[in-house]
Protein backbone atom coordinates (compact mmCIF):
# COMPACT_ATOMS: atom_id res chain seq x y z
CA UNK A 1 0.00 0.00 0.00
CA UNK A 2 1.31 3.66 -1.19
CA UNK A 3 1.78 5.90 2.00
CA UNK A 4 -0.23 9.49 2.01
CA UNK A 5 2.78 11.41 0.86
CA UNK A 6 4.06 8.53 -1.81
CA UNK A 7 0.13 9.08 -2.95
CA UNK A 8 0.41 12.99 -3.25
CA UNK A 9 3.95 12.91 -5.43
CA UNK A 10 2.37 10.26 -7.45
CA UNK A 11 -0.87 12.42 -8.44
CA UNK A 12 1.85 15.25 -8.65
CA UNK A 13 3.81 14.05 -11.49
CA UNK A 14 0.49 12.37 -12.88
CA UNK A 15 1.58 8.73 -12.49
CA UNK A 16 -1.50 8.68 -10.67
CA UNK A 17 -4.65 9.42 -12.04
CA UNK A 18 -6.72 12.48 -9.62
CA UNK A 19 -9.49 9.95 -10.25
CA UNK A 20 -8.11 6.99 -7.97
CA UNK A 21 -6.81 6.90 -4.49
CA UNK A 22 -3.70 4.73 -4.80
CA UNK A 23 -1.67 2.89 -7.35
CA UNK A 24 -3.45 -0.44 -6.66
CA UNK A 25 -6.74 1.01 -7.57
CA UNK A 26 -5.76 2.66 -10.74
CA UNK A 27 -3.89 -0.57 -12.06
CA UNK A 28 -6.78 -3.01 -10.66
CA UNK A 29 -9.26 -0.61 -12.82
CA UNK A 30 -7.45 -0.53 -15.50
CA UNK A 31 -6.83 -4.83 -15.45
CA UNK A 32 -10.35 -5.11 -14.83
CA UNK A 33 -11.39 -3.03 -17.84
CA UNK A 34 -8.98 -4.35 -20.11
CA UNK A 35 -10.69 -8.16 -19.08
CA UNK A 36 -13.90 -6.67 -19.86
CA UNK A 37 -13.19 -6.09 -23.68
CA UNK A 38 -11.54 -9.29 -23.63
CA UNK A 39 -14.40 -11.16 -22.74
CA UNK A 40 -16.08 -9.12 -25.02
CA UNK A 41 -13.39 -10.30 -27.52
CA UNK A 42 -13.61 -13.99 -26.62
CA UNK A 43 -17.78 -13.29 -27.27
CA UNK A 44 -16.85 -11.91 -30.75
CA UNK A 45 -14.54 -15.03 -31.80
CA UNK A 46 -16.75 -17.28 -29.56
CA UNK A 47 -19.78 -16.24 -32.87
CA UNK A 48 -16.85 -17.78 -35.37
CA UNK A 49 -16.21 -20.88 -33.50
CA UNK A 50 -19.66 -21.67 -33.08
CA UNK A 51 -20.19 -21.49 -36.73
CA UNK A 52 -17.48 -23.56 -37.18
CA UNK A 53 -18.72 -26.07 -34.94
CA UNK A 54 -22.05 -26.35 -36.14
CA UNK A 55 -20.83 -26.59 -40.26
CA UNK A 56 -18.17 -28.83 -38.83
CA UNK A 57 -20.96 -31.31 -37.19
CA UNK A 58 -23.53 -31.20 -40.31
CA UNK A 59 -20.20 -31.78 -42.88
CA UNK A 60 -17.52 -33.59 -40.84
CA UNK A 61 -16.50 -34.74 -44.35
CA UNK A 62 -15.93 -31.45 -46.05
CA UNK A 63 -14.27 -30.09 -42.93
CA UNK A 64 -11.56 -33.10 -43.32
CA UNK A 65 -10.92 -32.20 -46.38
CA UNK A 66 -10.55 -28.69 -46.02
CA UNK A 67 -7.76 -29.29 -43.59
CA UNK A 68 -5.75 -31.41 -45.56
CA UNK A 69 -5.33 -28.68 -47.85
CA UNK A 70 -3.49 -26.47 -45.44
CA UNK A 71 -0.11 -26.90 -45.49
CA UNK A 72 0.65 -28.20 -41.77
CA UNK A 73 4.61 -27.42 -41.55
CA UNK A 74 3.44 -23.65 -42.55
CA UNK A 75 0.98 -23.51 -39.39
CA UNK A 76 3.34 -24.91 -36.73
CA UNK A 77 6.16 -22.75 -38.15
CA UNK A 78 3.80 -20.02 -37.62
CA UNK A 79 2.25 -21.26 -34.25
CA UNK A 80 6.12 -20.90 -32.85
CA UNK A 81 6.49 -17.60 -34.35
CA UNK A 82 3.60 -16.23 -32.74
CA UNK A 83 4.32 -18.02 -29.37
CA UNK A 84 7.58 -16.50 -29.34
CA UNK A 85 6.11 -13.01 -30.07
CA UNK A 86 4.09 -13.53 -27.19
CA UNK A 87 7.08 -14.65 -25.45
CA UNK A 88 9.17 -11.17 -26.08
CA UNK A 89 5.67 -9.16 -25.20
CA UNK A 90 5.71 -10.88 -21.84
CA UNK A 91 9.44 -9.83 -21.25
CA UNK A 92 8.64 -6.17 -22.66
CA UNK A 93 6.02 -5.62 -19.64
CA UNK A 94 8.61 -7.65 -17.18
CA UNK A 95 11.15 -4.50 -18.74
CA UNK A 96 8.51 -1.92 -18.18
CA UNK A 97 7.34 -2.85 -14.55
CA UNK A 98 11.32 -2.73 -13.70
CA UNK A 99 11.19 0.51 -14.98
CA UNK A 100 13.27 -0.32 -18.04
CA UNK A 101 11.75 1.51 -20.76
CA UNK A 102 14.21 1.15 -23.87
CA UNK A 103 14.25 -2.79 -23.28
CA UNK A 104 11.45 -2.62 -23.34
CA UNK A 105 10.71 -0.91 -26.62
CA UNK A 106 12.98 -3.27 -27.69
CA UNK A 107 10.84 -6.32 -27.38
CA UNK A 108 8.22 -4.59 -28.31
CA UNK A 109 10.34 -4.08 -31.63
CA UNK A 110 10.79 -7.43 -31.45
CA UNK A 111 7.54 -8.82 -30.98
CA UNK A 112 6.47 -6.65 -34.06
CA UNK A 113 8.93 -8.48 -36.11
CA UNK A 114 7.92 -11.46 -34.91
CA UNK A 115 4.38 -10.86 -35.75
CA UNK A 116 5.33 -9.31 -39.22
CA UNK A 117 6.97 -12.62 -39.90
CA UNK A 118 3.37 -14.22 -38.54
CA UNK A 119 1.12 -11.95 -41.61
CA UNK A 120 3.70 -12.42 -44.17
CA UNK A 121 3.59 -15.97 -43.96
CA UNK A 122 -0.51 -15.77 -43.71
CA UNK A 123 0.09 -13.52 -46.92
CA UNK A 124 1.50 -16.52 -48.49
CA UNK A 125 -0.60 -19.38 -47.59
CA UNK A 126 -3.49 -16.82 -49.19
CA UNK A 127 -2.04 -16.20 -52.15
CA UNK A 128 -1.37 -20.25 -52.51
CA UNK A 129 -5.17 -20.72 -52.19
CA UNK A 130 -5.85 -17.64 -54.68
CA UNK A 131 -3.60 -19.78 -57.30
CA UNK A 132 -5.41 -23.31 -55.90
CA UNK A 133 -8.48 -21.18 -56.72
CA UNK A 134 -10.53 -22.36 -53.04
CA UNK A 135 -11.77 -19.18 -51.89
CA UNK A 136 -14.72 -18.89 -51.94
CA UNK A 137 -16.60 -16.17 -53.68
CA UNK A 138 -14.10 -14.33 -55.34
CA UNK A 139 -11.87 -17.36 -57.09
CA UNK A 140 -13.47 -20.89 -56.25
CA UNK A 141 -13.05 -23.63 -58.65
CA UNK A 142 -12.01 -27.10 -56.57
CA UNK A 143 -10.85 -30.07 -58.29
CA UNK A 144 -13.70 -32.17 -59.40
CA UNK A 145 -14.72 -34.38 -56.95
CA UNK A 146 -14.44 -31.86 -53.87
CA UNK A 147 -16.65 -32.40 -51.16
CA UNK A 148 -19.91 -30.43 -52.23
CA UNK A 149 -19.78 -28.84 -48.97
CA UNK A 150 -16.06 -27.39 -48.60
CA UNK A 151 -16.67 -24.01 -49.85
CA UNK A 152 -18.22 -23.84 -45.99
CA UNK A 153 -14.58 -24.71 -44.74
CA UNK A 154 -13.14 -22.32 -46.74
CA UNK A 155 -14.86 -19.40 -45.97
CA UNK A 156 -14.61 -19.87 -42.60
CA UNK A 157 -10.78 -20.12 -42.65
CA UNK A 158 -11.04 -17.21 -44.18
CA UNK A 159 -12.57 -14.85 -41.75
CA UNK A 160 -11.49 -16.70 -38.73
CA UNK A 161 -7.61 -16.27 -39.84
CA UNK A 162 -8.74 -13.07 -41.65
CA UNK A 163 -10.27 -11.58 -38.28
CA UNK A 164 -7.61 -12.84 -36.31
CA UNK A 165 -4.69 -11.43 -38.37
CA UNK A 166 -7.10 -7.68 -38.35
CA UNK A 167 -6.59 -8.07 -34.58
CA UNK A 168 -2.83 -8.72 -35.42
CA UNK A 169 -2.61 -5.78 -37.65
CA UNK A 170 -4.30 -3.09 -34.24
CA UNK A 171 -1.75 -4.65 -32.87
CA UNK A 172 0.91 -3.47 -34.59
CA UNK A 173 -0.13 -0.12 -35.04
CA UNK A 174 -0.81 0.13 -31.05
CA UNK A 175 2.91 -1.51 -30.66
CA UNK A 176 4.25 1.67 -32.61
CA UNK A 177 2.71 3.73 -30.35
CA UNK A 178 3.54 2.22 -27.10
CA UNK A 179 6.91 1.49 -28.11
CA UNK A 180 7.99 5.29 -29.01
CA UNK A 181 6.50 6.06 -25.43
CA UNK A 182 8.46 3.67 -23.79
CA UNK A 183 11.80 4.33 -25.20
CA UNK A 184 11.08 7.93 -24.35
CA UNK A 185 10.75 7.05 -20.85
CA UNK A 186 6.98 7.71 -20.70
CA UNK A 187 6.52 4.80 -18.57
CA UNK A 188 7.48 4.24 -15.13
CA UNK A 189 7.44 1.88 -12.49
CA UNK A 190 4.51 3.30 -10.71
CA UNK A 191 2.27 3.75 -14.31
CA UNK A 192 3.01 1.36 -17.17
CA UNK A 193 -0.08 0.50 -18.07
CA UNK A 194 0.31 1.18 -21.78
CA UNK A 195 2.58 -1.84 -21.71
CA UNK A 196 0.17 -3.89 -19.58
CA UNK A 197 -2.85 -3.66 -21.26
CA UNK A 198 -1.07 -4.14 -25.42
CA UNK A 199 0.90 -7.77 -23.53
CA UNK A 200 -3.19 -8.45 -22.61
CA UNK A 201 -4.18 -7.91 -25.99
CA UNK A 202 -1.24 -9.30 -27.22
CA UNK A 203 -1.61 -12.51 -25.15
CA UNK A 204 -5.28 -12.73 -26.09
CA UNK A 205 -4.51 -12.85 -30.07
CA UNK A 206 -2.06 -15.37 -29.46
CA UNK A 207 -4.53 -17.11 -27.57
CA UNK A 208 -7.28 -17.29 -30.73
CA UNK A 209 -4.65 -19.01 -33.00
CA UNK A 210 -3.51 -21.42 -30.48
CA UNK A 211 -7.88 -22.82 -31.02
CA UNK A 212 -7.88 -21.79 -34.78
CA UNK A 213 -4.68 -23.68 -35.66
CA UNK A 214 -5.66 -27.10 -34.50
CA UNK A 215 -9.34 -26.90 -35.33
CA UNK A 216 -8.29 -25.49 -38.94
CA UNK A 217 -4.46 -27.51 -39.79
CA UNK A 218 -5.13 -30.67 -38.00
CA UNK A 219 -8.34 -32.41 -38.76
CA UNK A 220 -8.78 -35.99 -38.96
CA UNK A 221 -10.86 -37.97 -41.37
CA UNK A 222 -14.37 -38.45 -39.83
CA UNK A 223 -14.56 -42.12 -38.17
CA UNK A 224 -10.36 -42.08 -37.99
CA UNK A 225 -7.90 -42.41 -40.58
CA UNK A 226 -6.82 -40.05 -42.90
CA UNK B 1 6.34 2.42 -5.24
CA UNK B 2 3.88 0.04 -6.81
CA UNK B 3 4.34 -2.74 -4.37
CA UNK B 4 1.38 -5.23 -6.00
CA UNK B 5 2.81 -5.53 -9.49
CA UNK B 6 4.28 -8.84 -9.47
CA UNK B 7 7.18 -9.28 -11.71
CA UNK B 8 8.18 -12.58 -12.35
CA UNK B 9 11.47 -14.48 -12.74
CA UNK B 10 12.75 -14.74 -16.18
CA UNK B 11 12.76 -18.30 -15.89
CA UNK B 12 9.05 -18.66 -15.22
CA UNK B 13 8.30 -16.81 -18.81
CA UNK B 14 11.01 -19.05 -20.57
CA UNK B 15 9.29 -22.26 -18.72
CA UNK B 16 5.74 -21.39 -20.30
CA UNK B 17 7.23 -20.32 -23.39
CA UNK B 18 9.15 -24.13 -23.56
CA UNK B 19 5.69 -25.55 -22.59
CA UNK B 20 3.69 -24.06 -25.69
CA UNK B 21 6.31 -25.17 -27.93
CA UNK B 22 5.87 -29.15 -26.43
CA UNK B 23 1.94 -28.43 -26.61
CA UNK B 24 2.29 -27.58 -30.08
CA UNK B 25 4.55 -30.24 -30.72
CA UNK B 26 2.17 -32.70 -29.19
CA UNK B 27 -0.79 -31.68 -31.14
CA UNK B 28 1.09 -32.03 -34.33
CA UNK B 29 2.20 -35.40 -33.52
CA UNK B 30 -1.13 -36.70 -32.10
CA UNK B 31 -2.81 -35.41 -34.99
CA UNK B 32 -1.19 -37.82 -37.64
CA UNK B 33 -2.19 -40.26 -34.95
CA UNK B 34 -5.55 -41.63 -35.44
CA UNK B 35 -6.67 -42.28 -31.59
CA UNK B 36 -10.20 -42.53 -33.17
CA UNK B 37 -13.13 -40.82 -30.91
CA UNK B 38 -10.60 -39.18 -28.54
CA UNK B 39 -9.01 -37.28 -32.07
CA UNK B 40 -10.68 -34.12 -30.71
CA UNK B 41 -10.76 -34.74 -27.29
CA UNK B 42 -7.08 -34.89 -27.18
CA UNK B 43 -6.63 -31.71 -29.45
CA UNK B 44 -8.72 -29.33 -27.66
CA UNK B 45 -7.15 -30.33 -24.04
CA UNK B 46 -4.13 -29.83 -25.45
CA UNK B 47 -5.39 -26.32 -26.68
CA UNK B 48 -6.87 -25.43 -23.22
CA UNK B 49 -3.73 -26.29 -21.41
CA UNK B 50 -1.95 -24.02 -23.37
CA UNK B 51 -4.39 -21.33 -23.28
CA UNK B 52 -4.63 -22.17 -19.49
CA UNK B 53 -0.77 -21.45 -19.09
CA UNK B 54 -1.38 -18.01 -21.54
CA UNK B 55 -3.77 -16.83 -19.81
CA UNK B 56 -2.20 -17.47 -16.25
CA UNK B 57 0.99 -16.55 -16.82
CA UNK B 58 1.62 -14.59 -19.96
CA UNK B 59 -1.54 -12.15 -19.04
CA UNK B 60 -0.77 -12.38 -14.88
CA UNK B 61 -4.22 -13.66 -14.02
CA UNK B 62 -2.78 -16.31 -11.42
CA UNK B 63 -1.66 -13.09 -9.53
CA UNK B 64 -5.03 -10.95 -10.13
CA UNK B 65 -7.69 -10.12 -7.45
CA UNK B 66 -10.57 -12.33 -7.01
CA UNK B 67 -12.53 -10.17 -9.00
CA UNK B 68 -10.40 -10.63 -12.55
CA UNK B 69 -10.95 -14.13 -11.80
CA UNK B 70 -14.56 -14.46 -11.97
CA UNK B 71 -14.36 -11.90 -15.52
CA UNK B 72 -12.09 -14.14 -16.60
CA UNK B 73 -13.68 -17.30 -16.21
CA UNK B 74 -17.09 -15.59 -17.01
CA UNK B 75 -16.23 -15.10 -20.46
CA UNK B 76 -14.95 -19.01 -21.34
CA UNK B 77 -17.92 -20.28 -18.94
CA UNK B 78 -20.55 -18.90 -20.74
CA UNK B 79 -18.69 -19.82 -24.29
CA UNK B 80 -18.73 -23.62 -22.77
CA UNK B 81 -22.45 -22.82 -22.31
CA UNK B 82 -23.05 -21.84 -25.26
CA UNK B 83 -21.35 -24.71 -27.21
CA UNK B 84 -22.96 -27.39 -25.24
CA UNK B 85 -26.59 -26.37 -25.53
CA UNK B 86 -26.09 -26.02 -29.63
CA UNK B 87 -24.29 -28.94 -29.87
CA UNK B 88 -26.98 -30.77 -28.30
CA UNK B 89 -29.39 -28.95 -30.21
CA UNK B 90 -27.69 -30.13 -34.01
CA UNK B 91 -26.26 -33.63 -32.22
CA UNK B 92 -30.21 -34.32 -31.71
CA UNK B 93 -32.30 -32.84 -34.21
CA UNK B 94 -30.70 -32.58 -37.32
CA UNK B 95 -29.75 -36.07 -39.21
CA UNK B 96 -26.38 -35.81 -39.99
CA UNK B 97 -24.71 -39.13 -42.51
CA UNK B 98 -22.92 -41.93 -40.09
CA UNK B 99 -23.98 -41.27 -36.58
CA UNK B 100 -27.32 -43.68 -37.49
CA UNK B 101 -30.22 -40.87 -37.22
Amino acid sequence: MSSSAETTSLHATGELAHHFETIDQQNQSAALGMWAFLVQEVMFFGGLFTVYLVYRTLHPGAFAEGSHHLPVDVGTFNTAVLIGSSLTMALAVRCAQLGEGKKAALLIYATMALALVFMGVKGVEYSHKWHDSLVPGLKWHPEAGADAHLNLFFALYFVMTGCHALHMLIGLVLMVFVARKAWRGGYTRANFLGVECLGLYWHFVDLVWIFLFPLLYLLHAPGGGH
Amino acid sequence: MSGDSHVLPLRTYIAVFLALLVGTALTVWASQHDFGAFNDPIALAIAGTKAALVVLFFMHVKYQTKLIWVFATAGFVWLLIFFVLILADYRTRVPVAGWGG
